[in-house]
């Protein structure tokens, strides 16, 4: 059996239970998301967004579409991963795979990939309900997927670095709260930055989640505040060094070895 | 309970042919970032196909010893190689060797036994069919099969061990790690683990055991370490070391009451009560002289046993050894 095919073997395991786990409780893990976003759409859509008028040329509903997909993608790839990893090192069952022949490598792989079929699962419910609010019509598809799959895996790998240091279940909601909502809601979801003064303009391009959204809404919409090769380039940083503080504290058995 | 016959992944790699140790320790330190040093540079050697016991208080080092070896633990320095397979240079392929049932449960409870069973498969790189086969046997000859729709967490403690042993048998490993796998499990299931473990041992799985019960080390093992406060204090033949026992003390039930205890040259009798005697019996001068000094004085004995378990014996003794070596 060679070594490769055998990483690849335990890359499956870890992804389907990860799939299995998530779509088991799918009340839990597939369902908000959706119901939340419809809320959106309502209130800011609908009801809000008819007296705000356009953003960057379009109606205020379909401008914030791109936002809260990406929103909901971006939640539920961290929180799919810093849950699961967080309770299999709670439970002790990490073990089973600190054990194996299995490289860090590809649990991160694993672990990411569970993160970002329920990001990607998320995004497909969360855009089903847009239907029903508006007239979806991609702008470019290869963006469009491009950029929800590396947000996702940016995320997932954000949420695998939470659970690495966390020790209490208080810990792995501090981050989604304090962290990663206010980064969310700021990064440009409900708002074009150009309507902001010029300092807070500045201030805006230090948050990374306005480079997903805007890159996200250009793959839909054709619209950004940023240009899509810069937002692009971001992720990929934003990815490379995650995964790569991510293997070294797995490497290192910060968090699960002694 | 019945066996699982070696096929390991591991016999796939290049050192399965080869005349090498299961296992090979040597200088091994780990000293926790809290303070104390676990292992103070232990060597140890474990021949294949051995059934070897590593006994030792709680907190002598047993656990973080096999955590090194299985990769739960960071060791500080030393070596550990498995079949050939250095832990430094090729963790996956020493990885690979092993099969460990630790002490406390580590398997997702809210996942059905089967599937328990079928991911650990699926870690270890063995194909989805090859997987499904090696669950099935494994969950059989463990008594598991009608179980394996349950949910881990509704299993008795006795399955669940069980289920350990199933789970880290299912890659056919060469060497398989127990960490006290009988604790708190009934009589009958331990004997026929016992009886489980024997006949693995005897297709060539070389066994690992560190256990609380010296009986069970006594019985089933053929070589031992005692490990205390980090350092290996014995490291044998199990016949070697019991052979190191120069006394014995026996429990006699007798059939009739007795006043006073009788007096035998060369041994030193206690009296229990009316109907049972504590005797001490040097080891080169045996229980006939015994038996026939008490025959002399029309003392009929109806049953004997060892005060303590032989091995239990020689443990309290080396430990006693050891400490008193520290402190001096």
């Amino acid at each position: 059996m060679s070594r490769y095919r055998s990483y690849w073997t335990a890359f499956q395991t870890i992804i389907l239970k990860e799939i299995v786990r998530f779509m088991r409780i799918w009340i839990q893990t597939i369902l908000p998301a959706a119901v939340t976003t419809a809320l959106y759409f309502i209130i800011f859509g609908t009801l809000i967004g008819e007296r705000i008028g356009e953003m960057d040329g379009h109606k205020y509903i379909d401008f914030i579409v791109p936002g809260l997909i990406l929103m909901a993608v971006i939640t539920n790839s961290y929180a799919n991963v810093v849950s699961s990893f967080f309770s299999s090192k709670f439970q002790r069952h990490i073990e089973e795979l600190l054990i194996a022949p299995v490289p860090n490598w590809i649990i991160i792989c694993g672990y990411v990939g569970g993160g970002v079929a329920r990001g990607i699962m998320v995004g497909i419910a969360v855009t089903l309900v847009s239907l029903f609010f508006t007239n979806l019509e991609i702008y470019s598809y290869v963006i469009t997927f491009l950029v929800l799959i590396l947000t996702s895996i940016l995320f997932a790998l954000g949420g695998l670095i939470n659970a690495i240091f966390a020790r209490t279940f208080d810990d792995i909601s501090i981050v989604p709260t304090f962290v990663l909502t206010p980064l969310t809601y700021l990064g440009g979801v409900f708002y074009s930055i150009k309507m902001l003064p010029e300092f807070w303009q500045q201030v805006s391009l230090g948050n990374p989640v306005l480079y997903m959204v805007n890159a996200f809404r250009y793959g839909l919409l054709g619209a950004s505040d940023i240009p899509i090769g810069t937002a692009l380039i971001i992720i990929l940083i934003f990815i490379l060094g995650l995964g790569f503080i991510s293997s070294h504290l797995l490497e290192r058995g910060v968090g699960i070895k002694t | 309970m019945a066996p699982i016959g070696i096929c390991s992944i591991c016999s796939m790699c290049d050192n399965a042919q080869m005349e090498v140790k299961a296992l090979k320790i040597t200088d091994l330190h780990k000293t926790y970032r809290s303070g104390p040093h676990a292992l103070c540079g232990i060597d140890l050697e474990v021949e294949e196909g051995d059934f070897f016991a590593l006994l030792g208080p709680n907190g002598a080092g047993k656990s973080t010893a096999i955590g090194i070896i299985s990769s739960l633990v960071n060791k500080s320095s030393g070596k550990v190689e498995v079949f050939g397979h250095d832990l430094g240079q090729d963790p996956e392929g020493v990885k690979a060797c092993i099969g460990l049932v630790p002490q406390e449960f580590n398997f997702n409870q809210f996942l059905p036994v089967e599937e328990v069973v079928l991911n650990q498969a699926g870690y270890y790189g063995i194909p989805r069919q090859l997987a499904v086969h090696n669950t099935e046997e494994s969950l059989k000859q463990l008594d598991l099969w009608p179980k394996r729709r349950v949910m881990a967490r509704e299993l008795s403690g006795g399955m669940k061990r069980r289920l350990m042993i199933a789970r880290a048998l299912v890659h056919r490993p060469r060497l398989l790690i127990l960490d006290e796998p009988t604790a708190g499990v009934d009589i009958e299931i331990r004997r026929s683990m016992w009886e489980f473990l024997q006949e693995l041992n005897r297709n060539g799985t070389t066994i690992i055991l560190t256990t609380h019960y010296l009986e069970e080390a006594e019985n089933l093992c053929r070589s031992i370490a005692i490990i205390n406060q980090g350092h290996i204090v014995e490291h044998s033949g199990m016949d070697e070391l019991l052979d190191k026992l120069h006394t014995q003390v026996l429990i006699l039930n007798l059939k009739e009451r007795l006043e006073h205890p009788p007096i035998l040259e060369g041994f030193e009798i206690k009296q229990r009560d009316g109907r049972t005697l504590e005797v001490e019996v040097e080891r080169e001068r045996g229980v006939n002289d015994l038996f026939t000094g008490l025959s002399d004085q029309n003392i009929e004995v109806l049953s004997l046993r060892n005060k303590q378990n032989r091995l239990e014996q020689l443990f309290m003794d080396m430990l006693d050894t050891s400490r008193n070596g520290d402190a001096s």
